[in-house]
């Protein structure tokens, strides 16, 4: 192979692709994930606003996307996939599936945030007489912010590997350029030059994220 | 302050949790009135129940039977909107602070503030006023994880008075604290409730802290109150055996290490321990007797002493020293049932 302008040119639009794919996914999981962890920790049966029955049967349906492998789940919702965003094919197809699995994914991480918060404050602000909304906008929210930040790093670096994957259904990407021409034509280089981009994204998606955490936390003195 | 109706009423209150190896009571039968403007001190040994029994008070545990009135208007009747409007009169400090970490001081001041919607200004300019009082105006933009335990709980005492509650709720609040800063956040509570005039309930397991603050005191022992009264009289008198263990303290544990005869705890006020009493009696009696343990306490200002001693090996010395002691009107009574 030989690194002509149509060569970098396709690593270009690859890495374009794959930072859309991710970012995109990352951002519509968090809506979703958001609130799904919130109600997961807010309606647990020793939570501020217990319905543990409701909270019970959203961790179950939590734990059964989150066990169908993903590769699996990008052909089963097909069809949503049409109906969302017009086509089965490219990068834009892939983003309702990488949604579909990484928001429960992203639910359990805001949960554990969330979990870390000290229960003391949680029951200061009770003794204040916050009601359960203000609660979660005004104690767990700021108080579980820099967990949060470094959850974000951690579900969107698992979002770029999942999108890595969606070369499979011609997704596009830079998984799908290692695919196509590291795997089926043994283009090994190819192969080691997307890898070795993916794994430079996850290091700065990562060390933003700690980051971001750091500078965020009031506790670090 | 007689005349007026208690601040807070418990009435048969009781509190049962259900676990996994059945139901555990944890109050039972509590019967209890707060006055307004006293400081009132409910101590007990870890697990009597003192801390659910102050978590009722203000409903964060709700109890299972009985009812909490709050200036005659029953807690229980009502909705929890109400309850949480109630809560916003009565402030709580904790053991652990429990400030918000990623708010600095002024921000954790105004937090109840927020939560009563009162408008930002007048919040800061409440807040301030408030850290002014407690000494940390200098400190308000800094974070709590940069202040020392005694200034926590100086910034959460300032959150805790925000919204100008009747009566301020502090569950074991110097128990994480040295014996320095205690005296301090001590004082503290003191000052504010003769200022203020804020009914505080003070929870603890340190006979100390009672002692140094407490107008009346309620021994807590095993879900039930064992004793309710005067610190004072309970200090002289007590009646129930959690009440000379507590008072008595690491000291009865060492006197009753030395075994052999019959040993009387003497208890003095102010005004007998201006006597030499002992000396007296024993030139009255002509025996010799051991001290085991001696010291005074300062309570509520009156200095207040107490001393365990083993009586003569004789029974007739033995009378005769009891007989002397009754006449001379001294409390005292007999240490022997303590098993500690």
């Amino acid at each position: 192979m030989t690194f002509d302008a149509a060569t970098i040119a396709m690593l270009k639009l690859g890495v374009w692709e794959t930072l859309f794919m991710t970012f995109t996914s990352s951002f519509f999981a968090y809506l979703i994930g958001i609130p799904l962890g919130i109600i997961l920790i807010v309606m647990d049966k020793d939570g501020i606003y217990p319905v543990p029955w409701l909270q019970r049967i959203l961790g179950l349906i939590i734990n059964l996307l989150r066990s169908v492998p993903f590769i699996i789940l990008l052909i089963m919702v097909m069809p949503i996939t049409k109906i969302i965003a017009g086509t089965t094919l490219g990068a834009k197809a892939v983003i309702p599936p990488l949604v579909i699995a990484s928001a429960p994914y992203v639910a359990r991480v805001v949960e554990s945030s969330f979990k870390e918060v000290d229960a003391g404050v949680i029951e200061a602000a009770k003794s204040m007489g916050a009601s359960a909304m203000q609660i979660i906008l005004k104690v767990l929210l700021p108080e579980a912010k820099p967990s949060l930040l470094v959850g974000a790093a951690l579900s969107v670096t698992t979002i770029l590997a999942y999108s890595a994957m969606s070369g499979f259904v011609g997704g596009g990407g830079l998984g799908d350029i290692a695919i196509k021409y590291g795997y089926y034509r043994y283009q090994t280089v190819m192969m080691f030059i997307t890898v070795a981009i993916l794994v430079i994204i996850v290091q700065v998606i990562q060390e933003a994220g700690m980051k971001l955490s750091r500078m965020s936390d009031k506790r670090i003195k | 302050m007689q005349s007026e109706e208690p601040i807070i009423q418990l009435v048969g209150l009781g509190k049962e949790f259900f676990t996994s190896n059945g139901p555990i009571k944890a109050l039972d039968d509590i019967n209890l009135s707060i006055e307004r403007g006293e400081i009132f001190g409910i101590i007990g040994l870890s697990g009597a129940g003192k801390s659910t029994l102050v978590r009722c008070i203000n409903y964060l545990e709700v109890p299972t039977s009985g009812d909490v009135l709050f200036e005659n208007q029953s807690l229980a009747a009502m909705s929890s909107r109400k309850q949480r409007l109630a809560r916003q009169s009565m402030g709580m400090i904790f053991q652990q602070f429990n400030l918000l970490a990623q708010r600095n001081v002024l921000q954790n001041v105004c937090f109840p503030l927020e939560i009563a919607n009162v408008p930002k200004k007048e919040a800061v300019k409440r807040a301030m006023e408030l850290l002014e009082l407690v000494g940390l105006k200098e400190r308000a933009k800094a974070y709590p994880s940069q202040l020392s335990g005694g200034q926590k709980q100086r910034v959460a005492i300032a959150r805790a008075l925000a919204t100008n509650p009747k009566i301020l709720l502090c569950d074991e609040a110097t128990s994480a604290l040295d014996p320095n800063t205690t005296k301090s956040i001590l004082g503290l509570l003191k000052e504010i409730n003769k200022n203020m005039g804020v009914t505080v309930v003070v929870i603890t397991h340190e006979m100390s802290v009672i002692e140094a603050i407490c107008d009346r005191v309620a021994i807590i022992d095993q879900s039930h109150i064992a004793e309710v009264g005067c610190v004072a009289d309970i200090f002289s008198e007590p009646k129930s055996k959690i009440g000379r263990q507590l008072i008595l303290g690491d000291a009865a544990e060492q006197a009753m290490r030395f075994g052999g005869n019959r040993r009387i705890r003497i208890s003095f006020d102010g005004r007998s321990s201006f006597e030499p009493v002992l000396s007296n009696m024993i030139l009255a009696c002509k025996v010799p007797v051991n001290i085991m343990h001696a010291e005074t306490r300062d309570i509520g200002g009156t200095a207040m002493g107490q001393m365990v001693i083993q009586l003569p090996e004789e029974e007739i010395d033995q009378n005769r020293v009891l007989n002397y002691l009754k006449t001379a009107k001294i409390n005292f009574e007999e240490v022997k049932d303590y098993d500690l």
